[in-house]
This record gives structure tokens, C-alpha cells and sequence, in this order.
């Protein structure tokens, strides 16, 4: 009898603990509505975009024959906001949040003989879609490091490839053989991260309260971190200046 | 008297022979050479002594592909520490079989310095494979993937080698290879490989044997898996087992040797393909749009 006592205490001991986890683990996705916002600028004259020649693919010269393409190394706006900058929590964020991956999958289209986006940010494991809208055939070759590297080709009109990355890295270079010129990167990170727009600006989602470091990545100049404060009710705020070289 | 010389004659010989050992054994140590890694197995041990007896001269100490007579070869020797490997039975992006790796040992890679090793010992490749397997840590965090599935090879037809010029062109195959497969398509001259340094188109002309083997099997799995770490991508995605015989075909009809393909493209007149009719067509897939 007495042991039969001790085991039903145990049990329910056990399943109090239970649903406690599971309210802890509620309450950190209810705090989902935080936000980290900000804008990213470029100090200093933007360096020459060279013009891209794509007389190796009659169609996409044709497409973009208004409208010169050019790199993308640095894109800035009419603000002077930096386009493409990757930011990310790169320390504070609790196991909870940083193992929340995210449903929805991004597109990475290949498009005009271009990448569309140029720069991609996803989750460790977000499943994303590659497609190719051109008439064209893409081979898409992207060329991590901590990951491993694979070559497909995407055939005009082919199925869009569900993929994704199991390990964290900023970024991935992605290239295609076929059109040495197009290029662009994947960010692979664990938990928010946005990717700045036109303006530079970004914000970042589904942040708990808490102290992070933010850490934004740009191609050609590589990171810069900026230390930030996300309090219940009050979005937390940080802005990042790159110089130009 | 004689017995008494007898064993001491034993017992010397075999304290010189126990000496010897002894000495041998520490000769690591003190005379220079690079001791083992203890917790080698025993193949990766006899891997190891084989590995720098024929590899290390160009593949390195380390794996790196930086051994010291890499800067005079062109196209470089390949980085273990990577495991991105050419010459795969498994799709592209996964670590590639042990039979595929002592495969390429013994075959060598046609157009680069790797030379076949055919004259060594079976288990000696099973052995230096479980050494150049110790460069990478991806190979105790990773199982190789499975092979693809090759069906077996149909009767070639002029059906089919038409039927393989058209995935040809359909595939673009030629923005690199060439119109004719003579490797000087409008991309041959910018292709670059995984470390950003120049690399050739195949040219189907240049003789019998592919980079990754010669035969039937061998060139269906080159194309469908791809040459990871180069601008050869894999095609398992987008082509059926049934068109990828018939690519092969067409793509014999590009080499040297008399083959029944070949002798099917003649009698069909086959030319080179016309590239201004390939890329004219509208995205046959609206979703993607």
C-alpha cells in the first residue's frame, strides 16, 4: 500500500513538472511579440557598381536591355539606407527561441539571370524553395563551409527544389556555372533574423524580453555587433553604420 | 655441451630480434618522421604508412591537397579535410561510398596528375580510403549517401541517340560542353570550381575514358550525381532513369571510337545541335513565374 502512495506522488509530481515546462515554454512564444528595429546605413561614398554583361544569354541581355543589371556588392538607398544587410541575434537568445523553427518557405528565384533575393536569411533547418522563372537552364551551386556543398541544375520550367541548411553559417555563397555572373548568399542562423530593405531598414520578429547581441553581416564589409535591450511592450532598437573602404 | 650452446644462441637471437623491435617501434619518435594518431585503427594505421609512401607528396600531411608538389599541378589535388569528393555513386551533397573512393584510387582521374593505382592491393586501397577518411570530421558525423539507382542499360536505337540529342540541347549540356562536345561552349571559358580557381569543360573528343570511369554506368552516374566541388551539376532531379540512357547514348555519338551510337548518327546524319533553338522556348512550368 505505502509503496503504491509513494509511486502516485511521484506521478503526479511528475506531471505537475510536466505542465509546468509546457506553460514555461508557452509563455516564451507568447512573449513572440517583441520586436528589434532599425536601419542600416553606409557612411561615405558607395563604391562603382560595375554593369553586368550578359551577352552569353541572349534572353536575359534582351530582358534587361533598359536597364543594365549591376553588381550587388553594395546596394544603397536614396536615403543612404544599405540594402541586403543580414542582422541576426547572434548572443542571448534563450534554446527555446533559438530552436523555434519557422513554417514558411522563403523563395530563392532565379530570375532576369539574377538571384532574387541577392541576399537570403533563414532559419537552421527552414525549409526554402529554389525555382528558376527563366526560359533558361540555372545550375544552382551554392559553396558552404560548414555545410555540405551540393550542384543542381534547374532546368527551364523544372519543379522548384525544396531544400535546406543544418548548420549555422553566415552566409553561403551561391553561384551558378553557367552564368559566372550571377551571385548571391544564404544566411543561415538560429532564431529571428531579417534581411534589410531599400531604406536599410529591418525588424526583426518573435524576439522574448531579454539582452541580445545583434549581429549584422554586409558582403563586402563583413559584421559589425550592436548590444540591445527588449523589455515586455517595448520593441528594442539598434542601428548600424558601415564605412565605406 | 652442444644443447647448452644451442640455447644460448636462442636466447641471443632472440633478445636481438626483441631489441630490434623495441627500436623500430620508438624509431618514430626520435628519427623525425610523423608518428600515428594512437587511436587509429589498424587499417587507418596501415593507411597511413601507404598514404605517405604514395600520397603525400601532393595530397599532403595533413590531407589539405597541399603536399609539396602541388603548386606545379594543374588541376590541383584534392582537399580530404573537405570530403567534397568528384567521382560519387550517391547524390550530390553527400559523402560518397567507400567502393567509390577505392574506385577512384584505382582508376585514377583522367586529365589531372591523380594516376591509376591499380598496381597496389585491393586491401591496400580499402586502407588508405579509411586513412584519407581520418582528414575530415564529416565523416563521423555523416553516413555517405545511398547510391542512385541505375536501371539496366536498354538496346541503343536511333530513337533513343535522337531522343538524347534533344535532352542535350533541352539541357543546355552545350553552354559549357559545346555544340559539339568539344568542351568550348559560350561558359567554357569562365567556369571556376568550388575554390574559385579556373576549370575546363570536358571535351568528349579528347579520347575514351570520363573523369569518373569509362563505361555506360560510369557516364550515366557522372551527369546524374554531378562533380561536386565543380561546375558539373547533378541532373538526378530532372532526368528519368530512361532518359538519362538515352543522353548516354547521344553523348558516345560526341566521342572518337567507332560504337553503334556512333554508327546510328551517322546513318542518321546527325549535326551539331543549334543552340539559337534552345533557349527561344517560354518556361514550360507557369507556377514559376
Amino acid at each position: 500500500m505505502k509503496t503504491q502512495n509513494k509511486l502516485a506522488g511521484m506521478l503526479s509530481a511528475l506531471v505537475l513538472v510536466a505542465l509546468g515546462a509546457l506553460m514555461l515554454s508557452r509563455n516564451v512564444s507568447a512573449a513572440g511579440e517583441g520586436k528589434i528595429a532599425g536601419t542600416v546605413k553606409l557612411a561615405g561614398t558607395a563604391p562603382h557598381q560595375k554593369p553586368i554583361d550578359m551577352s552569353k544569354e541572349p534572353f536575359c541581355q534582351k530582358l534587361h536591355a533598359d536597364h543594365p543589371v549591376t553588381l550587388e556588392n553594395v546596394v544603397v538607398g536614396s536615403s543612404g539606407g544599405l540594402q541586403n544587410v543580414v542582422v541576426y541575434i547572434s548572443e542571448g537568445l534563450p534554446v527555446a527561441a533559438a530552436s523555434q523553427v519557422p513554417s514558411e518557405k522563403p523563395k530563392w528565384d532565379q530570375k532576369g539571370c539574377q538571384y532574387i533575393p541577392h541576399v537570403m536569411a533563414m532559419d537552421v533547418n527552414q525549409h526554402f524553395l529554389v525555382t528558376n522563372s527563366d526560359p533558361t537552364s540555372h545550375n544552382i551551386h551554392p559553396i558552404p563551409t560548414k555545410n555540405p556543398q551540393w550542384n543542381k541544375s534547374q532546368p527551364s520550367g523544372a519543379a522548384p527544389f525544396d531544400v535546406s541548411w543544418a548548420n549555422e553559417e553566415v552566409s553561403i555563397q551561391v553561384k551558378c556555372n553557367i552564368h559566372p555572373w550571377m551571385h548571391g548568399w544564404m544566411a543561415v542562423v538560429k532564431g529571428p533574423t531579417a534581411v534589410s530593405d531599400s531604406n536599410g531598414a529591418f525588424t526583426l520578429d518573435n524576439v522574448p524580453p531579454g539582452s541580445y547581441t545583434l549581429t549584422a553581416w554586409q558582403e563586402t564589409y563583413g559584421t559589425q555587433t550592436a548590444k540591445v535591450t527588449v523589455a515586455a511592450g517595448k520593441p528594442g532598437t539598434a542601428d548600424f553604420t558601415f564605412k565605406a573602404k | 655441451m652442444q644443447a647448452i650452446h644451442k640455447t644460448i644462441f636462442l636466447s641471443m637471437l632472440l633478445l636481438g630480434l626483441g631489441l630490434g623491435v623495441g627500436v623500430a617501434q620508438n624509431a618514430g619518435a626520435s628519427s623525425g618522421y610523423p608518428t600515428s594518431k594512437n587511436d587509429f585503427t589498424h587499417s587507418e594505421q596501415r593507411g597511413h604508412g601507404l598514404y605517405l609512401r604514395y600520397c603525400v607528396g601532393c595530397h599532403g600531411d595533413l590531407g589539405d591537397g597541399e603536399g609539396e608538389n602541388a603548386p606545379y599541378i594543374d588541376p590541383k589535388p584534392r582537399n580530404f579535410a573537405l570530403a567534397i569528393f568528384r567521382c560519387r555513386s550517391t547524390p550530390t551533397g553527400t559523402l560518397p561510398t567507400d567502393q567509390d573512393l577505392e574506385d577512384s584510387v584505382e582508376r585514377g582521374l583522367v586529365n589531372s596528375n591523380m594516376p591509376s593505382w591499380r598496381p597496389t592491393m585491393p586491401y591496400d586501397r580499402k586502407d588508405l580510403v579509411a586513412y584519407i577518411k581520418t582528414f575530415s570530421p564529416r565523416w563521423k558525423t555523416e553516413k555517405p549517401g545511398t547510391p542512385i539507382e541505375i536501371p539496366a542499360e536498354p538496346e541503343v536505337t536511333p530513337e533513343r541517340v535522337k531522343a538524347g540529342e534533344t535532352l542535350f540541347q533541352k539541357l543546355e549540356c552545350w553552354k559549357c560542353h559545346g555544340v559539339e562536345g568539344r568542351g568550348n561552349g559560350p561558359s567554357a571559358d569562365t567556369l571556376t570550381d568550388d575554390q574559385n580557381r579556373p576549370i575546363k569543360a570536358f571535351n568528349f573528343h579528347d579520347g575514351t575514358r570520363f573523369k569518373c570511369g569509362s563505361t555506360d554506368r560510369d557516364l550515366y552516374k557522372i551527369f546524374m550525381t554531378g562533380l561536386d566541388g565543380s561546375p558539373m551539376p547533378s541532373f538526378v532531379d530532372n532526368v528519368k532513369p530512361d532518359e538519362a540512357w538515352d543522353l548516354v547514348f547521344y553523348l558516345r555519338t560526341l566521342q572518337p571510337m567507332k560504337t553503334k551510337a556512333k554508327m546510328i548518327a551517322k546513318q542518321l546524319g546527325l549535326r551539331p545541335i543549334n543552340p539559337a533553338g534552345a533557349s527561344a522556348q517560354p518556361p514550360a512550368n507557369p507556377e514559376n513565374k
